[in-house]
């Protein structure tokens, strides 16, 4: 692992390897916090501090670590870590703060930071796991950040807060989309995300891993009997 | 690596993580908490301003506020202002959860569902204190989803209504959540609470389709829960059980000075 270019390790999480799309971690935030493209931006620049300086804290101290207690270690310095991104963000960025609510101190339970610092801090130097949170923490920003825009363009016809389409309740022509302005839209918006990179990038479809047999008509007959 | 596992070494590295960690949690706390408390009250005083609608955007907040606003504290069973707690210091969500300052409202009483209120209410004054050009009250109570918490403003005879904002609420983005929507707020200036200076029974409410009259506003579309929660939390606390008693010695003095 000690031949990973610093390249490699920041950017290969953006888009060949993202944590939501490809991995598909994370997303219970990106669904609530992705309605409008500031508080995506934020909640990302949270995610990478956090995911950055846990992952450098756990590959300090990975030496000392005793694996029977590793994942709380892990655990305690992620929910400190956090505690701290809050207490700032309501300090300097007390509307945002507001608006993100508890979605902040829900980054404890993201599992892309818990997943970096397992697997990437506990093997590598302290550099290169910052940057892999760094990494992996701007693969999750950027998705946030499109699906963001998708959803406030079409479910309140603006970006970053700037009117692009004037709506209806505003005397424009836009009739907003309001299943963009609700949660279970993100589920579609990264859905799509994701037949997209596949598409473009095919060694990321999994082989199949199950495959349902299909009912045989014989077994129904003789059920029927029965 | 091997004795990374004794007890010995485990029960270290826990104690001293432990203890690292709360003193980086308790200092960020510790030193950031004078901002977070400068950031909530601008951000009261900020929502005061606004519902009073002579905040403009780029205004300072806190030269504004205490050039205009004065707080005060009511008694709302006699609408009196209280002589003994200082508005200040005087915190009524706090006042609101402890049984000694507040009472528990039942069944058909608490239209707005809040549950407990409070004896005593903050309200501020907008201009010269003894004859405001303003009242602006804290209210709040059930939507759709969730406690919503705002302001009403009124004018000075206690009884027109300057805007009605609410700073807290989750109700539904683009239907319930219109409440913030800056047109709809709009359609609040000048109605009338009271009719002919009935100060027992308020007429302010939202109608589906079409609102007429000095005593009705325009319904959120799609969100009647919402719109039913607006009428029912305005008819609590402009009640007798709410700010009634006080607004009405406002309609007294102007009786009494004309």
């Amino acid at each position: 692992m000690a031949t990973d270019s610093v390249k490699d390790v920041v950017l290969s999480p953006v888009f060949k390897n993202n944590p939501i799309a490809l991995q598909v971690l994370g997303i219970c935030s990106a669904l609530a916090v992705t309605n409008s493209m500031s508080v995506s931006l934020v909640m990302g620049l949270a995610v990478i501090a956090v995911t950055a300086f846990s992952s450098m804290f756990v590959s300090l101290i990975r030496n000392h670590i005793p694996s029977s207690i590793r994942i709380i270690v892990q655990m305690t310095i992620i929910a400190s870590l956090v505690i701290v991104v809050d207490q700032v963000l309501r300090a300097y960025a007390y509307d945002m703060s507001k608006q993100l609510s508890v979605f902040v101190g829900l980054i404890i339970t993201n599992c892309i930071v818990m997943g970096r610092a397992e697997a990437y801090a506990m093997q590598n130097g302290p550099v290169m796991s910052f940057l892999d949170g760094v990494g992996n923490g701007l693969g999750y920003a950027v998705i946030l950040l499109i699906v963001g825009f998708v959803r406030e363009l079409l479910g309140s016809g603006s970006v970053f807060g700037l009117t692009i389409l004037p709506t209806v309740q505003n005397g424009g022509w836009y009739v907003p989309n309001g299943l963009m302005l609700l949660p279970p839209s993100a589920f579609f918006v990264i859905g799509l995300l994701i037949w997209i990179l596949r598409s473009l990038n095919p060694e990321q479809i999994e082989k199949t891993e199950y495959r349902i047999v299909a009912n045989s008509k014989t077994k129904i007959k003789e059920a029927s009997h029965v | 690596m091997a004795n990374n596992n004794s007890i010995k070494k485990t029960l270290i590295v826990a104690f001293s993580l432990c203890v690292i960690c709360s003193v980086v949690v308790s200092s960020a706390a510790v030193v950031l908490k004078p901002k977070q408390v400068q950031n909530q009250e601008l951000d009261r005083k900020s929502n005061i301003l606004q519902v009073t609608e002579l905040y403009k955007p780029g205004d300072d907040v806190e030269e504004k506020y205490a050039e205009l606003i004065t707080p005060r504290v009511v008694d709302l069973e006699t609408g009196e202002y209280s002589q003994d707690l200082d508005p200040g210091s005087y915190d009524q969500f706090d006042a609101a959860r402890d049984p000694a300052t507040s009472r528990t409202l039942s069944g058909d009483d608490d239209i707005a569902g809040i549950g407990r209120q409070e004896k005593y209410s903050t309200v501020y004054l907008v201009g010269d204190p003894d004859d405001p050009d303003q009242i602006v009250m804290p209210i709040r109570g059930q939507g759709l989803w969730g406690l919503m918490e705002g302001f009403l403003s009124v004018r000075g005879d206690g009884n027109t209504i300057v805007g009605l904002s609410y700073y807290d609420q989750s109700e539904t983005p683009g239907l319930g959540g219109e409440v913030d929507n800056p047109r709809w707020k709009a359609k609040w200036d000048g109605k009338k609470i009271y009719e002919d200076g009935d100060f027992q029974d308020p007429q302010i409410q939202l109608v589906k389709g079409g609102a007429s009259g000095d005593y009705e506003v325009d319904a959120l579309s799609g969100a009647s829960l919402t719109s039913r929660g607006v009428t029912n939390m305005l008819r609590f606390w402009l009640s007798d059980e709410g700010y009634a008693p006080y607004l009405a010695r406002f309609h007294d003095d102007s009786q009494g000075g004309a």
